[in-house]
């Protein structure tokens, strides 16, 4: 009676595909989840409005590693995708009545056909020509948010309403937190899975060498265009929770700005892995509140620092962006393997 | 018509400023093939340094201009070295993604200096008087920055068409393997490639803020190269002079004829972006662009 696997010795394929390996992984990771649904009752409420920050970008940088990680398309229109998901589930709600819960879905849907109509340079596009194509993206959407002010608002934005059931409303940080975190989880699964599925291998082939993969018989375009809606889908449904999180959405929160921050995440996090997209959210969610936190500090040693440091923050969010892909350009998914992968066999080294 | 004459004409000063950029875009592409995302930046970090010169520390034109082309090519050599060269065989994403970080720190040390308020140049590099062109009044800065722009552009065509570093650096930019076994040096390519683009670049940061004046939202001339380049091609530097004049003129030409005829604000941001959905719809590799050919 193990309690551990000791190496690698597996008898069928079933075994070599499951996604919780051991029962020490399933253990820990069944806890991991327990542990998410108890942490509000524990921790302050600034802890869980950072983890509610986390967990939607979780869900959008999962969203954008599907297209760009794992399909290999790069995609700078990521905060305009978020845009449409919360406008569209505003206007859902706001205008037809709509529940949230169907109005979520909804918006991915409406997120998703957008996504794909400019996914549609990837049929004669790739690589650089298809991140400037959805660089246009991001600037023609922006200009939308701005100016169809009947669904956005225009520049003073939109109240969205909180999500409810018969009577409870979700307006608290504690409350929404069980919504953003279910989600997040579902949306972690559902990726996880996909990649062991048809569709998804045959993205990561795509991704790998289109060529070999077409003439394997992967239908280029429909897949790259499936990836875009997927992602984009997903993306829709960050935008909601954003939304439902906020409950004020103004196109501001929607710029380039947002895009490259989601881009960095799956950057630093690792691409093509559902695993770095985590890492990579909390990193990005995380470092911005620190350095904020540092400039507060230190103003109050030094008064004329705030404002210096304040116009270079900015500046140190892109050093770091910088030095990672520098220094670390797998990620911190790759090195975490790295790691684990050294304690495996200390203390010898081969 | 004195309308429309003003909007091709200030279309083309703008043009010609596009082009200039676009100018220091494509050669960055074509001989290290890496996307600069940053261009915008270090045309604005051109038109600050200036600024400080003439402004601060009262230097007279000609030597400001000097002293500002001598800091682009530090600052070129300074960011090729650091930055790029360690990048050199990572994927595109990786490139874009470097070349976005930078311009982010480069920005945040603009604000970080200059701060954020609007600056003018004082006293200016060209007369404003307007002189009047058949029946129109043109500001002489117009007439000058697209002057001076369509000579520079001349200028590096004649450079990459007869010159031996010209050719080495189309050369550079057929196959690098090919350059290097003729025993030219790749690296002294690249860091060329960056000081012109750095050099061209902060040129049309000073004309433009010579036009408009000078604060941190000239950074998105970066971004708007973009039309400019793919419409030109993104591996042409013909193709970025025409590219340039064409956007900025369809730009300002949309924005002035949306405006009166339908009431409507702000298209001049956003129509060369639909008009780049469309060229990469119909024709993605430009006018003069090599085509990607693949064979299996």
């Amino acid at each position: 009676m193990s309690v551990n696997h000791c190496g690698d010795f597996k008898q069928t394929y079933k075994d070599d595909m499951r996604v919780l390996q051991t029962r020490f992984i399933r253990f820990w990771v069944y806890g991991f989840v327990v542990f998410l649904y108890v942490f509000p009752l524990i921790a302050s409420t600034y802890v869980v409005s950072l983890t509610n920050m986390i967990g939607i970008a979780v869900i959008g940088a999962l969203g954008i590693n599907i297209v760009t990680g794992f399909t290999g398309q790069i995609s700078l229109g990521q905060g305009a995708f978020l845009g449409v998901g919360a406008f569209s589930c505003a206007f859902f709600m706001n205008e037809w009545g709509i529940p949230f819960w169907l109005a979520m879905p909804m918006a991915g849907l409406v997120t998703a056909a957008v996504g794909m109509i400019f996914g549609i340079p990837s049929l004669r596009l790739k690589g650089l020509y298809l991140a400037i194509a959805t660089l246009a993206a991001q600037f023609i959407l922006e200009y939308l948010f701005l100016h169809l002010e009947g669904i956005t608002g225009g520049s003073n934005g939109v109240m969205f309403p909180s999500p409810q059931v018969g009577e409870f409303v979700f307006d608290t940080d504690q409350s929404i937190y069980y919504v953003i975190i279910t989600v997040a989880v579902l949306t972690t699964i559902y990726t996880t899975n996909l990649f062991r599925s048809k569709d998804g291998r045959a993205f990561v082939a795509v991704r790998d060498h289109y060529l070999s993969a077409e003439i394997m018989g992967i239908h280029l375009f429909k897949y790259r265009l499936l990836s875009f809606a997927i992602s984009s889908f997903i993306v829709g449904i960050a935008g909601s929770l954003w939304g439902a999180y906020t409950q004020y959405i103004t196109p501001e929160h929607f710029t380039i700005a947002e895009s490259i921050n989601y881009l960095a995440m799956i950057i630093i996090g690792g691409m093509g892995s559902v695993l770095g997209s985590i890492y990579g959210a909390i990193f990005m969610t995380l470092v911005p509140n620190l350095l904020s936190y540092g400039t507060s500090v230190l103003a109050n040693v030094w008064a004329g620092a705030g404002d210096l440091i304040m116009s270079l923050k900015e500046g140190i969010f892109g050093l770091i962006v910088v030095l990672f892909l520098i220094f670390e350009p797998d990620g911190l998914a790759h090195r975490w393997k790295l790691i684990k992968a050294y304690w495996k066999l200390y203390p010898f080294s081969y | 018509m004195e309308f429309y004459v003003q909007l091709l004409i200030s279309g083309l000063v703008l043009g010609s400023i596009y082009a200039l950029v676009a100018l220091g875009f494509a050669i960055i592409y074509k001989s290290t093939s890496v996307v600069n995302f940053a261009q915008g930046e270090f045309l604005m970090v051109g038109a600050y340094f200036c600024f400080s010169m003439v402004v601060q520390y009262q230097v007279p034109w000609l030597w400001a201009f000097l002293i500002t082309m001598v800091f682009s090519v530090v600052l070129a050599l300074l960011v090729e070295r650091l930055v790029l060269r360690p990048m050199i065989g990572e994927p595109v994403i990786s490139i874009i993604m470097v070349t976005i970080g930078l311009s982010s720190v480069l920005r945040s040390v603009v604000t970080a200096v200059w701060g954020t308020q609007i600056k003018t140049y004082d006293p200016p590099l060209f007369p404003d008087t307007p002189i009047n062109l058949a029946g129109i009044p043109i500001s002489q800065v117009y007439l000058w920055s697209f002057g001076l722009s369509v000579v520079l552009l001349v200028l590096f065509g004649l450079f990459f068409k007869y010159t031996k570093a010209g050719i080495a650096m189309r050369a550079t930019a057929f196959s690098n393997q090919v350059a290097l076994s003729m025993g030219i040096s790749v690296k002294r390519i690249f860091a060329l490639a960056w000081c012109i683009s750095l050099v061209v670049s902060s040129i049309g940061g000073i004309l433009i803020g010579n036009i408009n004046g000078i604060n941190i939202s000239l950074g998105h001339f970066g971004l708007k190269v973009f039309p400019a380049v793919i419409l030109g091609g993104l591996d042409s530097i013909l193709g970025a002079a025409v590219g340039g004049i064409i956007i900025g003129v369809l730009e300002n030409f949309s924005d002035g004829l949306l405006k009166t005829w339908f009431g409507l604000q702000g298209i001049k941001e956003v129509a060369p972006f639909v008009f780049l959905v469309i060229i990469l719809m119909v024709k993605p590799y430009g006018l003069f662009g090599t085509e990607e050919i693949e064979r299996v």
